[in-house]
């Protein structure tokens, strides 16, 4: 699968990236190469296989809803962002 | 004194006895990490605080209080974990300045254990990568050559333990990150069951992978530090309610009549002879002891990375959409009006070049109209392998491999070339793959390769090559019986580098 330069672009703006020029020719080429790379995995016969999305077999894992002790303050929490804070919010960019 | 060259067993006796203080066998720690300070280990050193509770620890024995058998001593923690007022950076300019509000289990419980926190030690940038060149630290060095590359991502672990500048540290192991590391620096690397350790404070990277475990310098350190670490969690609902046994119950046991599986696909192209040579040399010792060996397959495995640089991407992809600049992560140097502008240029100037690649990757192969055709076909490859492993643990107890198909390589390498990097996992991910525990410990050195000759601790030359355990799901306490079975025959893990 060989992906184009327009492909990379629409690719970043899902995943809120934004990327130099330089990066998206790099990237154009890496990931083509990557996906060529595993590619391989269409040699695999998979008709009659199911899915793994986990490895040790759990299902429902239930617990009280329940209120526990929080591990830390509001504050502490607001000072981990780089925003301005307004009062226990914080001032994010405008959104429309 | 060299007190940092002590395993755990030995530095508790010596703490007990009241043979040195707690403060000394730190200061022996600091020192070395003075000593080593160009291989960049650490992002960030706690001495102080590390000070002050190496010196409650002696005030206990002091006072007459017995003590548990991690209390004073040193060990480090891979910035991937969560510190709570301590700065955990992922080796991300994403979080330089971040310091979380709380820890990890992991660390809460090796802190309740009464260990010495000596830092937070370097790694590629989210765990990503297998040389830690990926850190925006730079890279850590290999204390063997420091030409080459300490391996990774948690290079900075297994170096701090590798090079005595801790006795035990924690690392992550998504696809190898615990053992591949442990197996280009040369110390001990286990990789426990998915789920037998809570990733409960850990930095997600690939969530159905991911895992906690220790590095250390004996099978017999690793067990004690499994023992402080592992279990159920209530806030990793992953985390089975399967009973922690005693992992350094049967340390002792021997390998008299353990099946031993060798699969012909771990030696085959791209394993340099001097890797194979002395691991099969390591699989003769066993025989030795008692044990059988009969060489097994494992078709599905060959497919392994290309299963893994599907699925991981995906999972990375998806666990790093909480960076965006807001409620923790890096602001952009320009003023920027909207939302959308804000996250792609807050994401665009944190991340590095390997996580944006790896992003870019999961969001295309999960994206509408391909998720069918790589991430579903990569999930299903996945079942197949499981099922390769289940089948080999039917006619053997064990099975062993290289950890690397080479010893470390020379920094910059590989650095220009992402595919050959991940096919420096090629050996690790099959055992992440099936989430069975698996461990390196060193067998012997490049250059030495097949001698069979047990060398006097110190006189190394060449670069450590590691050995491969991989055993049953939660069968921790099996692999690591063997493992000690093989350093009480052998001195590798006697050797120091750098002397």
């Amino acid at each position: 699968m060989k992906l184009s330069k327009e492909q990379v672009l629409k690719i970043a703006g899902l995943a809120r990236l934004k990327l130099t020029e330089e990066e998206v020719s790099r990237l154009s080429n890496e990931l083509t190469d990557i996906l060529t790379y595993v590619e391989m995995l269409n040699e695999v016969d998979t008709e009659k296989v199911e899915a793994t999305s986990q490895v040790t077999g759990l299902s429902n894992v239930l617990r009280e809803d329940s209120v526990r002790a929080a591990p830390c303050e509001p504050e502490e929490l607001l000072a981990c962002s780089p925003l301005p804070k307004d009062g226990n919010q914080i001032r994010v960019k405008r959104v429309l | 004194m060299d007190l940092n060259w002590l395993t755990i067993t030995e530095a508790h006796k010596g703490l007990r006895e009241k043979k040195f203080s707690a403060v000394e066998l730190l200061d022996d720690c600091l020192s070395q990490a003075e000593k080593v300070r160009d291989l960049n280990t650490f992002i960030t050193l706690t001495p102080e605080s590390a000070r002050a509770q190496a010196g409650k620890v002696d005030k206990k024995i002091a006072g007459g209080e017995e003590i548990s058998i991690l209390e004073g001593t040193p060990g480090a923690i891979k910035d991937l974990l969560c510190t709570r007022g301590v700065k955990t950076t992922c080796a991300s300019k994403m979080l330089e300045n971040f310091v979380p509000p709380y820890s990890a289990t992991v660390v809460d419980k090796l802190e309740r254990a009464g260990f010495v926190d000596i830092g937070k030690t370097n790694l590629d940038e989210y765990a990503c990568g297998a040389s830690t060149e990926h850190s925006c630290f730079g890279p850590t060095l290999n204390p063997w050559d420091k030409r080459c590359v300490a391996g990774g991502s948690s290079g900075g672990s297994a170096v701090a333990v590798a090079s005595g500048q801790s006795l035990f540290a924690i690392g992550t192991d998504t696809g190898g990150s615990i053992r591949q590391p442990a197996s280009l620096s040369g110390c001990v690397g286990l990789k426990p069951t998915y789920g037998r350790v809570s990733r409960s404070g850990v930095n997600a990277m690939a969530s159905s992978w991911d895992t906690v475990g220790p590095f250390a310098r004996t099978a017999s350190d690793a067990a004690i530090v499994l023992n402080l670490i592992a279990g159920a969690d209530p806030l990793d609902a992953t985390t089975p309610p399967v009973a922690v046994p005693d992992y350094t119950a049967n340390l002792s046991k021997g390998v008299a009549g353990l099946r031993i599986g060798v699969p012909k696909e771990f030696f085959g192209e791209g394993v340099t002879k001097e890797v194979s040579d002395t691991v099969w040399a390591a699989i003769r010792e066993y025989e030795k002891m008692g044990a059988t060996v009969r060489e097994i397959s494992l078709p599905s495995t060959k497919y392994g990375v290309a299963v893994y640089y599907v699925t991981m991407p995906t999972e990375l992809s998806t666990n790093l959409a909480r960076f965006d600049g807001i409620r923790f992560g890096h602001k952009p140097e320009e003023e920027i009006e909207n939302l959308y502008g804000y996250y792609t240029e807050a994401r665009g100037e944190g991340f590095g070049a390997e996580i944006k690649r790896r992003i870019m990757v999961g969001t295309f192969v999960s994206s509408a109209g391909y998720v069918d055709a790589y991430y579903k076909k990569a999930q299903k490859v996945r079942t197949l392998i499981i099922r390769d492993f289940e089948k080999a643990f039917l006619d053997c107890d064990v099975i062993m491999a290289p950890a690397s198909p080479f010893p470390a390589f020379r920094v910059g390498e590989k650095a220009s070339d992402p595919l050959a990097m991940y096919l420096a996992d090629v050996h690790t991910i099959p055992a992440s793959a099936a989430g069975i525990p698996s461990i390196s410990l060193p067998c012997g050195f490049s250059g030495m390769a097949g001698s069979g000759v047990a060398c006097d601790a110190g006189a190394a030359r060449g670069l450590p090559i590691g050995l491969q355990i991989m055993g049953p799901q939660f069968a921790e306490g099996l692999i690591l019986q063997v493992a000690a079975a093989y350093e009480q025959a052998t001195e590798w893990h006697k050797m120091r580098p750098g002397e």
